[in-house]
Formats: C-alpha cells, structure tokens, sequence
C-alpha cells in the first residue's frame, strides 16, 4: 500500500508545500490540481501501465524559411513560394524537440510525426524524423488547406493512432493564424494547454505553464491533451548526419484528405495579398548629440 | 445581424482590448452584445454596459469561468454563438486560447487578429509577421474573429447604459484546472507594451555587454530586447527575441544597437513609430528601416548616448 506524508517546508521564498507519494515529490497544488480532475494523485505503476504504449503525435509544416524575404506576387494572388528555401515551422521544431525530450526521459515510446501538404512536405517529415520521430504521415494535398480542414484531418489521424499526448506549434509563421492546436483539441473533445514554456507529463494528466499576457498561468489536463509550443519551452537540437541517414529508413504513410473521410474545402477566400505600407526612408546621423536632439526635440520620444 | 464580442476581464473590470473589439465590431453592425463570463464578475459586467456602443451584456457568472480556461468557455460560446452574424474577442493571449475551439464547434472558420474591416463578411489581417497583408471573404454562416489590439481606436468605457441579462449556462468540461498564476512585475516594462524598446544584436561581443543597454533602458523605462542572431550566440535568454520567431513589438521608440537588421527581426520590429539604428556598418540592412541611422563604434556611441539623455 502507498502511503503519503504532507510537509510543509520554509524556504527561504516562502512556504512550499510538498507531498511525498511513494519516491516521487509534488507540489502540493499540483496534486491538488489532478484530484481535482477526478485523478488519482498517486503514481500508478501497475501492470495496466506497463502494457501502455505512450505515443505522442507531432506536426511539422511546411512553410517559407524564417530567415527568407518574403515577396508579394505582382498579381497579388499570394507570397512567392517559386525557388524559396523551405523549412519546419520553428514551433513546430519546438514541437519535436519536446516529443524527443520526453521520449528520451521515459514518458514516451514512440513520435509519429504529420505533415500535411504537397508531396514536398516529405522534406520536412524526414526532418523530424532525424531530429528523432519514429514514424511518418503525410496527408497529401495540392489544395490551399485552412485550419479548420487540417483539425479535422490531425482528428482523424488521433482517432486512428489514440496518441496521448498531440503536440504542435503555437502558430505556423507563415498564417500566423494560431487556430489548429486549439480547434484539434475541440474536434477531439479533449483539453488543450497552448503557448507552453514548460511541460510535465504525469500519469494520466499533463501539468503546463503557459506563456500568458504579463506572466505565466499553470494548469493541469487529462490525457489525452493538446500542447501547443512557446518558444521558451526548449531550444531544439540539429540533426547529426547519422541520424539524417537513419531516417532514410524511417516509414511514412501517406493518406489523402478523402481517405480519412474530410471534407478540405477552403471557408476563407483570400481576394488579395498586398505588401505592407512602406516605411519611409530615415536619414543618417552625424554624431551622438544630433541623435539625442532629433528624438527629444524633433520626434519627442525621449524626455 | 447581431454581433456577440466576448469580453476580456479579471472579473473586476474591463480590459482595453474589449474596447478595441468593440470599436471594430462597430464597423460591422450597430447590434453589439457582450458577454462576460467569470466568476463573481457583476463589476466587470457593469463596467461593460458603460461602454458606447454595446446594446446588452450578457453574464455568465459561475467558478467553471473563473480562469477563463479554454474548454469551459469555448463550450460556453459556442453553445450561445449559433444566434450570432459575428463572434468576435480581441487577439490576446486568452481571446487566442478559446476562441478557435468556438469556430470548430460551429464548424466554421476563424480569422485571425484582423486590422480592418472591409465589409461585413471581408476583412484584412496580417500574415508573415506583417510582411504581407492579406483581404480574404469568409464564406460561413457565423464569422469568427479575433481583433489586433493596435489596429483600431477602442470605444470610450463611458457613458453607455446598456442592459445586464443573466445566463445560467454551466459549462464545466472537467478536461483541465488551474494550478497558479505568476503574474510578473517586471523592474521594467514588457516587451510586447513597452513604449521604449532597447534591443542589442551580435554586435554586442558576449551577454557581459548587455549590461551598456541596460542603463539606457533604465533611464528611459525601456524594456529589453535582443535580434535572433543575439540569442543563438548565447548573448541573453530567448524570451528577450524580437522577430518573427520572438515577440512582435511595436513601441513608441525602437532603439537597435548592433542589430544589422535580418529580416526576421525586421518582421518584429518594423511598426515600431520611430526607430533608431546604431552600427558600424553603414550598409547594414537596419538602416533601410531606421528613421535615424548613426553609423558608429556601439561601444563609444552608447555611453555617450546615456549621458545625453540623463542630461
């Protein structure tokens, strides 16, 4: 039988309350947090848990290089994609490196990672899969696919694969639209923690702190979950050349939109994309005292 | 057409960006409902029916609201959204946590952080970190929208007398619990509302070096930044990045030291009102976008630069 013991220590910040449950430390909102949800705050290591097989879903779009000028098309249809480096959505990078993390410390077996996108997002699956996802899927598409319709498609692919864990970018840099994580997890019917600076997986619930206005707010969520990356929460390794060569070898499945039974179709019509207004031209300083006159007399940002 | 905007709050009053939601809201139709939903909120409701332009506030007080988690409110919006031409909340860190479970509840669309309103179905909003504007027409029954803060004058918080109906929609999903806040109180202000930004690059040598900024952003009340190029070397944490992997800023003073000016840090920067460049490479891209380029040693200039000012 587990027995636990309540402390409550001093600190030299203040009170810390800590509950001792077999070999493992808590904080004692944190476990009051997971009682909370109807969990049991005390590790279950049962032969049930031996036979589980954490699996934790991964995205990895594909979208124009962070560090690329983006060019608006003269006709205003779009952003020129024609021979631009492409990368991971870095959230998303942040994304794997989690799932990589978690799968190194023990709290996950296998990374499945999903690409959705034209037969060019192979790239960035093999990408992940050599920063260390075990596995592949590609939904492929030529269509302009919109947050809703790639919620549905990751709902589809979370039905089939039961992942306990779906962990994504807190937004694509491309869109910036910041949607599909939380419309996945609604679709799901489960919970969701979004821009997370830090993650803990525990038995059956997650315990994150999320990046909120002015601070950092901590919430616990029953597994299964969605988590979706800040870009505090880790800082993501590169791939070793043994590694890229390794998940040559690594499987993909590939799937279209119909074969998981979802309707794509685009609710958004974009009539036109036009570059910013542009800033005008500045002019050069000649010295220290001049910069310091100009801002506190001229522009008067400075007091 | 009625227009439901769902109001941002600590369940004591209103925050601004309710106010901006409002104001875009505006542009679209004259029937603008709020909703509060909190816990022990009946001040911030009443705080919401001041203000112009909102025709009734809508209250949905029960401990399932109090931290605004996502599942909860998301049901709760959802469940009371399908009698709505517009859902709309302004683009905050909590407006961007529930709001798109709402449009996949309704099975519709989300357009996100919008800066104009067009017409009542077509609307403008940023992409690539604002380097390119895109208009785009929704197709859906409901049109769900979140609001950029800095993109329209909010409404006045006075004057208004609008009525106060009680909801009684308990939507507590039992998915997730709060466990704490830490709200920080920053010596100086943050990032993403500070009037001055001081923000240094490679060009500052090691993170030692940081400590010249420091000053400067202390004797203006300045909060600090770095470019990307700064953080991958090791110079200073993450969460100071400015950029389109960082934090998009747009202060009143915008003060680059050593940054040369890498798109993706111009992507961050660049709506700053007046910017100011310091480098010793008179060809760095920094100055294309500078509105007052010095071409200098950082390490003579700034010192100097704080004595000026302290003067």
């Amino acid at each position: 039988m587990l027995t636990y013991v309540l402390y409550e220590t001093f600190t030299p910040k203040g009170i810390d309350y800590l509950i001792i449950t077999g070999q493992n430390i808590a904080p004692v909102q944190e476990i009051r947090a997971v009682m909370a949800l109807g969990l049991s705050p005390f590790p279950t290591h049962s032969a049930h848990k031996e036979e589980e097989f954490m699996k934790v879903l991964v995205t990895a779009k594909r979208v124009v290089d962070y560090n690329v000028n983006i060019r608006v098309l003269n006709d205003n249809s779009g952003v020129d994609l024609n021979n631009v480096k492409m990368s991971v959505n870095p959230f998303d990078e942040i994304a794997i490196e989690e799932a990589v993390r978690l799968k190194e410390a023990g709290n996950a077996e296998e990374i499945i990672v999903v690409s959705i996108g034209t037969s060019a997002c192979q790239e960035q699956i093999r990408t992940a899969l050599a920063l260390g996802a075990d596995r592949g899927i590609l939904v492929e598409s030529n269509d302009d696919m919109q947050p809703l319709a790639i919620a549905k498609i990751l709902n589809a692919i979370v039905e089939k694969e039961k992942p306990e864990l779906i962990i994504l970018g807190k937004q694509a840099i491309d869109g910036d639209n910041s949607q599909t994580g939380q419309m996945l997890a609604a679709l799901a019917g489960i919970g969701q923690a979004t821009f997370a600076s830090q993650v803990e997986v525990r038995d059956e619930a997650v315990t994150v702190t999320r990046e909120i206005d002015g601070g950092l707010e901590t919430i616990t969520v029953k597994l299964p979950a969605v988590v979706t990356t800040d870009l505090r929460l880790n800082e993501p390794r590169y791939a070793s050349l043994p590694n890229i060569m390794k998940a040559k070898k690594k499987p993909i499945d590939t799937y279209s939109p119909d074969d998981l039974g979802v309707d794509a179709a685009p609710r958004v019509h974009v009539l036109k994309v036009e570059p910013p207004a542009k800033r005008q031209a500045g002019i050069i300083v000649e010295n220290v005292e001049e910069l310091v006159d100009k801002l506190r007399n001229d522009v008067k940002v400075i007091p | 057409m009625t227009i439901l905007v769902v109001a941002e709050h600590d369940n004591k009053s209103i925050k601004a960006p309710t106010l901006v939601a409002i104001a875009a809201a505006q542009k679209i139709g004259d029937q603008i409902e709020v909703l509060v939903a909190g816990s022990d909120c009946m001040e911030a409701a009443e705080e919401a029916s001041k203000a112009q332009g909102v025709s009734k506030v809508l209250i949905a007080d029960n401990a399932a609201y109090a931290h605004q988690l996502a599942e909860n409110i998301g049901d709760l919006v959802a469940e009371i959204g399908n009698s709505y031409s517009h859902i709309m909340t302004p683009t905050t860190t909590s407006g961007k946590n529930f709001m798109p479970r709402v449009a996949a509840l309704l099975d519709v669309a989300q357009i996100s952080d919008i800066s104009s309103v067009v017409s009542e179905d077509t609307f403008e909003r940023p992409i690539y970190a604002g380097n390119a504007i895109a208009t785009v027409q929704s197709s859906d029954r409901i049109k769900v929208l979140t609001v950029r803060g800095t993109a329209f004058d909010g409404v006045s918080g006075e004057g208004g007398n609008a009525s106060i109906e009680t909801l009684d929609h308990i939507k507590d999903s039992g998915l997730s619990c709060w466990d704490k806040d830490e709200i920080v109180k920053l010596e100086r202000p943050e990032l993403t509302s500070a009037r001055i930004i001081v923000s240094g690059g490679r060009g500052m040598q090691n993170g030692e070096n940081f400590a010249l900024l420091e000053s400067v952003a202390d004797k203006l009340g300045a909060a600090m930044g770095a470019s990307r190029a700064a953080v991958d070397a090791g110079f200073v944490p993450n969460d100071m990045q400015v950029g389109q992997t960082g934090k998009i800023v747009a202060p009143d003073l915008y003060i680059a030291v050593g940054i040369s000016g890498a798109i993706q840090h111009l992507a961050g920067m660049k709506d700053s009102k007046v910017i100011v460049a310091i480098n010793k490479d008179e060809d760095a891209p920094i100055f294309q976008v500078a509105d007052f380029g010095l071409v200098a040693d950082l390490f003579k200039a700034v010192p100097e630069f704080e004595a000026l000012i302290a003067s």
